[in-house]
């Protein structure tokens, strides 16, 4: 098992019981881990992966997912941010004082409106660091929580990286360690995060998938994930396409 | 009325001039990339460029090239690579304005703008630093609400030209969108719209059962050329798909001034030495 399956595996166990998930555009982790969420569900899971040339769930485009999003139709949402910091505010926009940014990132996307709307988003960052997990971000794009009055329906409830998973605890804005992936420690998360976060009594290793799930994942997924994002499916996931795909 | 649509390349550029405000579409929805690159072989200045509502090496070139005064995006960014590596350069020398916008703010713009109303409202962004540099988006009580409920409001967005690439076009100007509601409230909103085609249909696609539902009708459109491959290293839907080598070959090149200049020699230029 690869440190992507892994990582894959993470996302699809968090999204056990989900109903409809959506996957936004420069995904392919979570994209994968939605589809294989799917293939394990039954059909109880449906995955909408965005930038899917073969397969789009909104083939009208354009508004289409911000209206499903925005009459709290899509269960679960994956973002990530250039900088997230221990109150879950996210920041895509850049480092440094906007808008001469010394590093300009994306931008926000459809993050100010979905990391409100949504009832569930779990965040994914591959990269932890100190760099990415900050003590206070140099710019919201969108905010952790909201003050009261504010229509906010949704909001964050996880955070993988490529070392640990985290939970967040909304009523007290902080997130809490749930899980380490092999090959690193609690110091090691601790030493790479930039802000102060809580552990549970019982931290576990990140559980590996079975024989049957990495099975699935490399035989029915794979060529899923191929198709949105050819890059990742041959480099990270190893997937030799066929000569007809191509 | 036959042809009358149908225009060379140079003249359909010629369409875009100085400083207009120029909507392009995201990679996936048909972008006119070989039309794109007319207008940097035009030297145009001062545009203000409206991504719908997020876009890749188009946006990236075009403001490397120097096309660009503002920007007005949810994003700019190329897939699997990351930020516009000219869209980093030019937000640190400062050489670009940047409306950073989200996603739905800009598709609300349009869809109000098509409906000549003068703004939408938009739940979220609450809380963002958007709104602090937005000055042209205001929160107001929501006037149907029994109490306290603050909503954002964002102004209609009428673009002046909209440049977008499709796979089939007719001689009387109607254009296959593939049911690409994106590319049609977008065309609806613009002042003019300007399509290149991959093919031209032979008939009319409004009186084709199965292609007429999915056009856009020539009302919307303005002029429209012949563009084989136009969406080149950007996909088109159903025909070709990206071209992740050139994208990996940008990336390279776009990281340094010098690199840069040599894409576009290679890619967008014309040879001003013969071979």
């Amino acid at each position: 098992m690869s440190h992507d399956e892994l990582l894959i595996w993470t996302i699809a166990r968090l999204l056990k019981g989900e109903r409809t998930v959506a996957v936004g555009s420069s995904s392919p982790t979570p994209a994968a881990g939605a589809l294989l969420a799917e293939a394990l569900s039954g059909g109880g899971t449906k995955a909408l992966i965005f930038r899917n040339n073969l397969n789009d769930p909104f083939p009208e485009s354009g508004s289409e997912l911000y209206d499903r999003v925005g009459q709290g139709r899509i269960d679960v949402f994956f973002l990530g941010g250039g900088q997230i910091d221990g109150e879950a505010n996210l920041n895509m926009v850049g480092v440094g004082d906007y808008p001469r940014n010394r590093v300009r990132f994306p931008g926000s996307h459809g993050t100010p409106v979905i990391y409100m709307l949504v009832p569930r988003v779990i965040l994914f960052r591959e990269e932890h660091s100190r760099r990415v997990l900050v003590p206070k971000v140099d710019f919201i794009s969108a905010p952790g929580s909201s003050p009261p009055g504010v229509f906010r329906p949704g909001g964050p409830s996880d955070l993988v990286t490529g070392m640990a998973h985290l939970k967040f605890d909304r009523a007290r804005g902080r997130f809490i360690l749930v899980s380490v992936h092999p090959g690193h420690s609690v110091e090691d998360v601790r030493e790479h995060t930039g802000f102060v976060f809580d552990i549970y009594d019982d931290v576990i290793e990140t559980p590996a998938p079975d024989d049957a799930c990495l099975r699935l994942l490399r035989e029915q997924v794979t060529p899923k994930v191929w198709e949105t994002y050819p890059d990742f499916a041959v480099t990270k996931l190893g997937y030799r396409p066929n000569a007809s795909d191509l | 009325m036959l042809n009358d649509f149908l225009v060379g390349m140079d003249e359909l550029v010629a369409q875009v001039s100085d400083g207009v405000m120029l909507a392009i579409p995201k990679d996936e929805s048909g972008v006119a990339m070989e039309a794109i690159r007319g207008i940097i072989r035009k030297s145009i200045e001062g545009l203000h460029l409206l991504c719908v509502p997020v876009c890749g090496l188009h946006a990236d070139l075009l403001i490397g090239a120097g096309c660009v005064a503002t920007v007005e995006c949810g994003g700019i960014v190329i897939n699997e690579i990351g930020a516009g590596p000219r869209f980093r350069v030019a937000v640190r020398d400062g050489t670009i304005q940047l409306k950073d916008s989200t996603c739905p703010a800009i598709h609300a713009g349009l869809q109000a703008g098509e409906k000549g109303q003068p703004f939408a409202a938009v739940r979220g962004i609450i809380g963002s630093d958007l709104l602090k540099y937005r000055d042209d988006w205001h929160i107001v009580d929501n006037p149907f609400s029994d109490g306290n409920d603050p909503v954002v409001l964002v102004p209609a967005l009428n673009p002046d030209v909209f440049l977008f690439h499709a796979a089939l076009g007719d001689q009387h100007g109607n254009v296959w969108i593939a049911g690409r509601r994106d590319l049609a409230y977008t065309a609806h909103a613009s002042k003019t719209t300007l399509v290149t085609v991959e093919e031209i249909f032979d008939g009319d696609l409004m009186a084709d059962e199965k292609m007429g539902p999915g056009s856009l009708s020539s009302v919307y459109v303005s002029a429209m050329a012949h563009a084989p491959r136009g969406a080149w290293p950007l996909p088109l839907a159903n025909r070709y798909r990206e071209d992740v080598d050139h994208y990996k070959e940008y990336a390279r090149l776009a990281r340094s001034d010098d690199g840069f200049r040599r894409y576009l020699s290679t890619y967008v230029l014309p040879a001003t030495e013969a071979a």
